[in-house]
């Protein structure tokens, strides 16, 4: 029992981070129908900009958290601009192998400044590294911050989408682009606000994994990327309630497998999942086959 | 008010409008009919900014739109009600409407303008809170055509609003359209219903693969032999 209550702590913590990625990655999906796979390495970058804060400038937790989501948006924007821009009228598979190009141009770039090797985040020292025990179930205070923090911007986020003007853009562009622009919607800056607003999650994703794992390095994206797409997808790819559950039940699956001796599979077992969501409802969790009216 | 000359649209080698010229003036109901494919939707799209025409040029009170954007012409004044109603179908009615007025700033007048959509339209009212996706087809013409009027457009584009309803209905939306343009909206009307546009519009441009081939007053048209021949059923 306190196992398994150990594991759904632990679940909790890894899906909070996958629910943050696959955000990104959902809503840039729903507008411009485009797999981000450059969204990967912007969370990479995060962790990094994490760890020069902390490390080199000696700042705190907070202040470092909110200087990655800031640099971040500003890298999630240049993408955006520089990359996808100049394809709006291209086929889908023009823009997704740029994607791909960009995502290894991130990856070996970073790697050409701070080298191949993992780096460690500085030891959490103070408040930050209390524990709780409860019996035999131990939760720390990283696992506290990472749920409260991911709470928050989920939360930060749904009030963004739901009641703001541009929040409301959003959702008309990625429902019908055309009449969104007959409403006077401007499009494009709709489109690099929806970059902008996934690149800060995945910057805050990127912090607290150096928090919580303290190991990064240049190719960390990868893996968390590849599996925070199968949440989106688990969820219904472009629906944003869809990948924080998806986020969850992936973090929590593989913590779940890994914590009953399987841990070799757990990355089988993810991919697996995302082939039978494939097979048996293809829109996801929350999705809904398009409904035609006459 | 509307100035349309020469235009020439393609998509890709077709050469879909083929230097069509006509005007549209203030307070009036213009239609342009034609068969499917002839090129009315593409003509609409074209004046609101979607489709870049390859040549010609738009005057909006005299003044050149061609190049503008989208949203610019919204703001001086233009409010499409597009082909196949495109309402936005997860957000709710009044979502939807007030989509229609995000460029305004005014909210006392928006305020107002809600009310008097929903004094045309009653069952906007009722089914406000209500995704937008789950009215009925007539529903959500009435809510294009809604959506479009929170622009406090001068000019309304409204593209195959009788398209899939039923008779009775057809009536009704019709009624509405020659009450809106009472007052005080001009409109430029698409139809394949070539009878119910004509008996509404005081000027008609029919048009063919791509071209006008007949103008003339809504009656004046309908006692033409061709127009009965080849659109009136007669």
């Amino acid at each position: 029992m306190e196992q398994l209550l150990q594991q759904v702590i632990n679940g909790i913590s890894l899906g909070s981070i996958y629910a943050l990625i696959a955000l990104g990655y959902t809503m840039v999906y729903g507008i411009i129908k485009l797999i981000n796979f450059a969204h990967c390495d912007v969370y990479m970058i995060g962790a990094y900009i994490g760890y020069f804060c902390m490390n080199n400038f000696h700042l705190g937790f907070v202040p470092s958290l909110l200087i990655s989501m800031v640099v971040c948006t500003l890298l999630g924007i240049a993408i955006e601009k520089i990359a996808y821009k100049p394809l709006r009228n291209a086929t889908r598979i023009a823009v997704l192998i740029t994607a791909i190009g960009v995502s290894l141009f991130l990856e070996y770039g970073t790697m050409f400044f701070v080298k191949a090797t993992s780096r460690s985040y500085p030891e959490m020292t103070g408040m930050m590294a209390q524990r709780f025990n409860f019996g035999n179930v131990v939760i720390s205070m990283q696992q506290i911050l990472i749920l409260a923090i991911t709470v928050v911007l989920m939360i930060l986020l749904q009030l963004i989408v739901k009641k703001t003007r541009i929040g409301k853009a959003m959702r008309a562009v990625s429902m019908d682009r055309d009449a969104a622009e007959l409403m006077g919607i401007n499009v494009d800056t709709t489109i690099t606000f929806t970059f902008a607003l996934g690149s800060a999650l995945a910057g805050a994703a990127g912090v607290l994994v150096g928090v919580y794992y303290n190991s990064i390095n240049p190719l960390m994206g990868v893996l968390p990327g590849l599996k925070a797409f199968v949440a989106a997808v688990f969820g219904g790819i472009g629906i944003i309630p869809g990948a924080m559950i998806g986020g969850y039940f992936i973090g929590a699956v593989e913590v779940f497998v890994s914590g009953y001796g399987g841990s070799l599979y757990r990355d089988a077992v993810v991919f697996g999942i995302l082939i039978l969501i494939l097979i048996v409802k293809p829109t996801g969790l929350l999705g809904k086959n398009t409904r035609e009216k006459v | 008010m509307l100035e349309i000359k020469n235009i020439d649209v393609h998509y890709g080698v077709i050469h879909v409008l083929k230097g069509i010229s006509f005007t549209v003036n203030d307070g009036e109901i213009v239609t342009l009919i034609g068969a499917n494919g002839a090129g009315k939707t593409t003509t609409l799209r074209t004046i609101s900014g979607l489709k870049k025409p390859t040549s010609g040029t738009i005057l909006l009170d005299g003044e050149d739109i061609t190049q503008v954007s989208p949203r610019e012409r919204v703001k001086r004044g233009i409010s499409h009600a597009p082909e196949g109603r495109r309402i936005f179908p997860d957000m709710t009615v009044l979502e939807n409407l007030e989509l229609g007025a995000y460029l305004r700033k005014d909210k006392e007048e928006i305020a107002k303008d809600l009310k008097k959509v929903y004094e045309r339209f009653p069952i906007l009212y009722d089914r406000k809170k209500q995704l937008a996706g789950t009215l009925s087809g007539g529903e959500q013409q009435m809510l294009a055509i809604g959506r479009a009027l929170m622009s406090r457009p001068r000019i309304l584009f409204l593209d195959e609003p009788s398209m899939g309803l039923a008779p009775f209905l057809v009536q009704e939306i019709f009624n509405i359209i020659k009450d809106i343009n009472t007052t005080g909206t001009t409109i430029l009307l698409v139809e394949q219903n070539a009878s119910m546009a004509l008996q509404i519009a005081h000027r008609a441009y029919v048009l063919e693969t791509g071209s006008i081939v007949l103008s003339g007053t809504g009656a004046e048209l309908m006692q033409s032999d061709e127009i009965k021949k080849a659109y009136l059923g007669g």
